[in-house]
């Protein structure tokens, strides 16, 4: 075998940091080698730095033996590496063909009157009007309007789309990996899009794949997709360099692992016989953090009670309804051409919609003061709608929830976050931040009506920059200042952000989706901390997470979710996370409830 | 914050000076000496008359302006301005011209009268939008044909003076407003400064609301709960929701605020025309939009752009005296400074967001030597 890539004493260092520091690193051709670290070990720099976006300051690098000198990614891509970014960079509204394409488009320059002869014509005309009518309004005009004329045909190629879906076939097939070319992204699931990425990068000639934190967008039977397409890849020849810190399945899939600390190569190993906890203190170099709490502090006070909590999602519209109806009509009455048809049937099939459905099903749920209430689920299972039922954002069918005795079923979300509901959302740069303003304004969202933050009218500037500071003092919040913009912080520290303003501002109840997901051991530890101590000062919480360790250490009382209802309630004291697995996926029950078809399959796509 | 500053300044600059080489490009090529123009534009725009002219002009500019950025900070994009302030222009118009009141609250009830106008009319877009799903620029769109080309046209008719056997075109228009009803002129505010101002010109009492509207806007979006709640909602409308923000409420509220803003606009014309004439000026509403994007909605750059966007189109009116180039490259540099702000602006913002970052990392680096967060600048900046 050789090595396909192999760096050599890489350092980068930014302004007062040094990101990697004398890295090294062996990748074998036709091996799949993951890249394990904490965040802001280094990973995405030394990735950066191989894929041509930034530049290292010292260090050697070698591809299948060459040595190398990238300036940009259009570089690496000439080697033949290929990077797919965590975050998609898709363009929604095309479909997966002209995605793939985009930025590698085959040109088919025609030989059209339009395109050379009229700018040709046009050239001689306007030289010689310029040498006849000299320096006038005339000529100029015309002599721009050729130069634009001609830029236009120079530039203006078109798109040779049959090369480029015959080619792209071949790419998709050599690799195994199918996805249909012409569909339009936005109505494909993440796993597919991702699978369009990888495309993408195949399309362009990478033999060697870097592919960021892949699964952490991923629900697990994508997981185990994503994991088929990246064996077949293997199979085929590929090399695959990936970076993941989830530890299991690091050790499911790779061939090697190196695992990097503070910008500096630690360990480097076959996947032979390593375990996710000598990994894992590999990576954080000390005794690990656990999420388990101590002594039980529920109370007998209940906080959050829901009875029989049912949620519907709105089937076809009417209008939708009718038309599919009308199309239904034409069909039956063979009126349609038999050339037509497959539109008629692309049509139909674009208007079905499933029929209305429960999201959630006669949920009953008391959580009391200082306990913490875990939803063990699948993703898209209902736990995402019954968030959204407590918070107020999505309306009920059927049941009612009570805060502290009182009925706040119909509540607007002001008003429950006022009565003290803490809400850690499942997604902080969706629902939790606002990206362009600046920390304190961060800090005052969803607290902006109550103190310090503001009164009825006005808002508390000088109030609210107090309070923050004092946030980013007890949630170890890092950042320069607290008029940065939010965007400028780490994933880890938005989330602490988000979890000292919620923990601040005395909530009685917290809702918690996540809290910890895509953040770094040391801020994880750091959330769970906060978690416990607001636990033993009586809050109430009730949180959604998949990651099962997590669920199972903090939560004093675990019910599963599936299809929309409650299906088991276990004591986190006796179960593991295989048995919560299996009620996860249904596999635990017999004669599994007459939940709607689909139910689950509807729900992944979240 | 100083870096914070130069940032902001360096973008309009950069936008202007552009403007000015692609507008001298096109002046050369329509044959016309560029130099003499704009030599010919700003030695008018010296003379203390010009001056005034140039207020007059900016002052319903900054109102409209006020009017879109108010929509805009919530990703509204009302395109309705126009309508609702002609309309509200004429119902105040009608209204004012109908009653007998002394000054002190003939003046404030003619302008409670358009403001409230222009904020149902921009209301009906917003409810709209809430109950029916309708998208904003469509249906302002629609709302402006149907106040200009239908409401306006037909009560104008309507409304109507009454006309003696030989009437003058003066005539022409609603019944005019009793004196006690006409904002005054404020010649004298200038006056202090400088010398008496001649030609007859008079500069508007307006400008003087302007300026309390700028205050107010800059009160209300940045110390304000409501402003909070209209900034949390534009920038990300889910986070906005789950911190309590209601919706909808928001839309209809800031439509109709917008709209309210939006019908002081034609108060300009009527405190000096004294009624709704047959032919009022039309295209502030569109103005305003352009204004806003290149003041980039804030209370103090709009203020700027008014005034540029007023000296191109008085300024220019010089060149069809002197001859030194053709009025219209006025409108041709409006347009031009438009796009390159849009990108001037797009390319600050990336440096800032990148220096931001830098210094989140630097910061991270401080407190704990070893960890290396490095990485996190990069990720903003690529």
């Amino acid at each position: 075998m050789t090595t396909a890539i192999e760096l050599e004493g890489i350092t980068k260092r930014f302004p007062g940091v040094v990101a990697n520091d004398n890295v090294n690193l062996r990748v074998e051709q036709g091996e799949i080698h993951a890249i394990c670290g904490e965040n802001g070990a280094g990973k995405s720099t030394l990735m950066k730095i191989l894929y041509g976006m930034q530049a290292a300051d010292e260090g050697v690098m070698r591809v299948n033996g060459d040595e190398v000198n990238f300036s940009s990614p259009t570089d690496a891509i000439d080697h033949g590496i290929g990077m797919v970014h965590q975050h998609f960079m898709l363009a929604d509204q095309l479909t997966v063909l002209e995605n793939v394409i985009l930025g590698a488009e085959p040109d088919k320059r025609s030989l059209d009157l339009g395109r050379v002869v009229l700018p040709a014509i046009g050239f001689i005309v306007a030289a010689i009007a310029i040498l006849l009518v000299g320096n006038g309004v005339f000529p100029r005009v015309l002599l721009l309007a050729v130069l634009g004329g001609v830029a236009l045909w120079w530039f203006g190629t078109r798109i040779d789309f049959t090369t480029a879906e015959s080619r792209l076939k071949r790419v998709a097939d050599d690799y195994g990996l199918t996805v249909d070319l012409r569909q339009v992204v936005e109505t494909l699931e993440v796993g597919e899009r991702q699978r369009v990425e990888i495309i993408k990068v195949l399309y362009r000639g990478a033999e060697i794949l870097i592919l960021d934190e892949p699964t952490a967008v991923l629900v697990p039977q994508e997981v185990e997709a994503l994991f088929d397409n990246m064996r077949e890849l293997k199979a085929n020849g590929a090399t695959i360099l990936f970076i993941d810190h989830k530890l299991e399945e690091v050790l499911e899939i790779a061939d090697s692992i190196t695992v990097l600390r503070h910008g500096k190569t630690v360990a480097s190993m076959k996947n032979e016989g390593v375990t996710a906890h000598e990994l894992a203190e590999l990576m954080v170099g000390s005794e690990l953090p656990t999420p388990e709490t101590s002594l039980s502090t529920v109370t007998e006070d209940i906080a959050l009670e829901i009875r029989n909590l049912s949620m519907v999602d709105d089937g076809p519209t009417e209008v939708e309804a009718r038309f599919q109806e009308a199309l239904d009509t034409l069909d039956e009455a063979g009126a349609v051409e038999a050339e037509q048809q497959e539109t008629l049937d692309a049509e139909r099939q674009r208007f079905r919609r499933p029929e209305t459905r429960r999201t959630v099903d006669d949920v009953s749920i008391v959580i009391h003061r200082g306990e913490i209430l875990g939803i063990a689920g699948v993703e898209g299972n209902g736990q995402g709608d019954l968030v959204n039922a407590i918070i107020g954002t999505e309306p009920i069918a059927d049941g009612s929830i009570h805060l502290h005795g009182t009925d706040i079923s119909h509540w607007s979300v002001r008003r429950r976050r006022e009565a003290g509901i803490g809400y850690v959302p499942e997604d902080r740069h969706r629902e939790g931040l606002l990206l362009e303003s600046p920390l304190w304004e961060n800090a005052a969202l969803g607290h902006q009506t109550q103190a310090p933050y503001g009164s009825r009218w006005f808002l508390d500037r000088n109030g609210a920059r107090e309070q923050t500071e004092r946030i980013r003092e007890a949630f170890d919040v890092r950042t320069p200042n607290i008029d940065v913009s939010a965007h400028a912080l780490s994933g880890g520290n938005q989330q602490k952000l988000i979890i000292g303003r919620e923990l601040t501002s005395d909530p009685s109840l917290l809702v918690a989706s996540h809290p910890t997901r895509g953040i770094d051991v040391g801020a994880q530890a750091a959330v769970w901390d906060q978690i416990r101590q607001a636990r033993a000062d009586g809050l109430a919480t009730l949180l959604i997470s998949a990651d099962l360790d997590e669920l199972i250490g903090l939560s004093d009382t675990i019910v599963v979710m599936f299809r929309g209802r409650l299906v088991a309630r276990l004591s986190p004291d006796d179960v593991t996370p295989r048995d919560l697995g299996a009620y996860m996926t249904g596999a635990a029950l017999q004669g599994s409830p007459a939940g709607p078809a689909d139910a689950s399959d509807e729900g992944a796509m979240q | 914050m100083s870096r914070r500053i130069a940032f902001s300044l360096a973008a309009p600059v950069g936008a202007f000076v552009l403007t000015v080489i692609i507008s001298t490009i096109a002046l050369w090529i329509f044959g016309s000496n560029p130099f003499e123009a704009y030599g010919d534009m700003i030695g008018h725009a010296r003379k203390l008359e010009t001056q005034v002219d140039i207020l007059n002009r900016a002052t319903p500019f900054y109102l409209s302006a006020v009017a879109a950025a108010i929509g805009f900070r919530m990703n509204l994009f009302n395109i309705g301005v126009e309508g609702q302030y002609l309309f509200a222009f004429l119902i105040a118009a009608q209204i004012g011209s109908m009653v007998d009141l002394p000054m002190l609250i003939h003046i404030p009830v003619i302008m409670l009268v358009a403001m409230g106008t222009g904020a149902l009319y921009a209301g009906i877009a917003g409810v709209l939008k809430t109950t029916r799903g309708v998208n904003e620029v469509v249906s302002t769109i629609m709302l402006n044909a149907i106040a200009v080309a239908g409401l306006i046209a037909w009560l104008q008719r309507e409304w109507q003076a009454e006309l003696g056997d030989n009437f003058s075109s003066s005539d022409l228009g609603t019944n005019p407003i009793d004196e006690s009803g006409l904002l005054p002129t404020i010649n004298w505010l200038p006056e202090i400064f400088t010398r008496e101002i001649g030609l007859g010109k008079e500069l508007t009492g307006m400008l003087l609301v302007a300026v309390l509207v700028g205050i107010a806007y800059h009160v209300l979006l940045n110390r304000t709960r409501f402003g909070f709640d209209l900034r949390a909602s534009g920038i990300n409308p889910f986070a906005a929701r789950a911190g309590g923000v209601p919706p909808k409420r928001m839309v209809v509220a800031a439509m109709m605020l917008s709209g309210a803003v939006a019908g002081l606009i034609g108060m300009v014309e009527l405190s000096d025309e004294g009624k709704f004439p047959p032919d009022p000026i039309q295209g502030l509403g569109f103005q305003g939009i352009a204004v806003a994007l290149l003041g980039r909605n804030h209370p103090g750059g709009m203020v700027f752009s008014a005034l540029l966007f007023a000296f191109l189109d008085i300024s220019s009116g010089v060149l069809d005296t002197t001859g030194a180039a053709s009025r219209e490259i006025a409108t041709i540099m409006q347009g031009i400074v438009l796009l390159t702000a849009v990108i001037a602006y797009g390319v600050a913002s990336r440096f800032r967001a990148r220096e931001e970052a830098a210094a989140a990392a630097r910061a991270i680096a401080e407190d704990a030597p070893e960890t290396t967060e490095g990485n996190e600048t990069a990720e903003v900046g690529a």
